[in-house]
């Protein structure tokens, strides 16, 4: 498989949760994951989309979200990045402990978590960056190349 | 896809149609407006039939929990029917399977309200 990276630079806005969303999907298509696969890896960038529009940057006009896919070796990395405060990983709630389950809210990390192979969060005082992999698997290594 | 929902009377429950996707955004505030309105005008047994939703992410998740705790609290009941694998998937993973009265059969979903 051929390394190849694409980035976008995306407004703080629903539109961009959208946007993010459809490109993981066509591009986790393309690299042949299954079906159930892509939809994990799509619903996983929307949820980081969420995070970095939403409570990353407060849908503020001037703070961008950047996305990236990268095929590396056997790996598919996404890096979502936002211009907000930096989240703080202390207030990262446990969705599933039983005083939590009927919260409305606070579920995202952990569905990333749940359906990526890794997710690293980094926050800084300029902002979060999400990393997210899945791994390819040797069988599904031919398929397309993601392409922009 | 956007969200679409529609409502119908069965044997004094109503039973509210939903298709498309629950997501943050228009999706979520469509179900947040129509528990609320079926609510205030004193429908509180309420189905919920999920055979059409082919999508919904953490904020969907989140406006299935708040109309079930909304109803509850009000004194009624909401219950999930013919719910999609992936939905049926997400719920079981954030252990809300458990929480939500959820049935597969429209009937003995109308016939359970107490």
């Amino acid at each position: 498989m051929t390394e190849q990276r694409v980035s976008y630079t995306l407004d703080s806005s629903l539109e961009t949760v959208d946007n993010a969303e459809e490109k993981a999907t066509r591009i986790a298509t393309e690299l042949g994951f299954t079906d159930d696969e892509v939809m994990q890896i799509s619903m996983a960038v929307r949820e980081a989309a969420v995070n970095a529009v939403l409570h990353g940057n407060g849908y503020a006009p001037d703070k961008k979200v950047i996305l990236a896919f990268e095929h590396k070796g056997s790996d598919l990395v996404i890096t979502i990045r936002d211009q907000g405060k930096g989240m703080d990983l202390s207030k990262i709630p446990n969705p599933l402990a039983p005083e939590n389950l009927l919260k409305t809210s606070g579920r995202g990390i952990f569905l990333m978590r749940s359906f990526m192979d890794v997710v690293e969060i980094r926050p800084s005082q300029t902002g979060t960056e999400l990393k997210l992999i899945k791994h390819v698997h040797e069988s599904r290594a031919g398929g397309k190349e993601a392409s922009q | 896809m956007s969200m679409k929902v529609g409502s119908r009377q069965v044997d004094g429950v109503t039973v509210v149609d939903c298709s498309g996707r629950i997501t943050l955004g228009e999706g979520s505030v469509i179900l947040r407006d129509t528990v609320r309105d079926l609510l205030s005008k004193g429908n509180k047994k309420i189905v919920l039939n999920l055979a059409e939703v082919n999508y919904i992410d953490s904020s969907g998740i989140g406006e299935l929990v708040s109309a079930f705790t909304t109803t509850k609290n009000q004194g009624g009941e909401l219950k999930l029917l013919h719910l999609t694998k992936k939905v049926n998937d997400l719920l079981q993973i954030t252990k809300l399977y458990t929480v939500f009265d959820v049935k597969d059969d429209e009937a003995a979903a109308v016939k359970a309200f107490k």
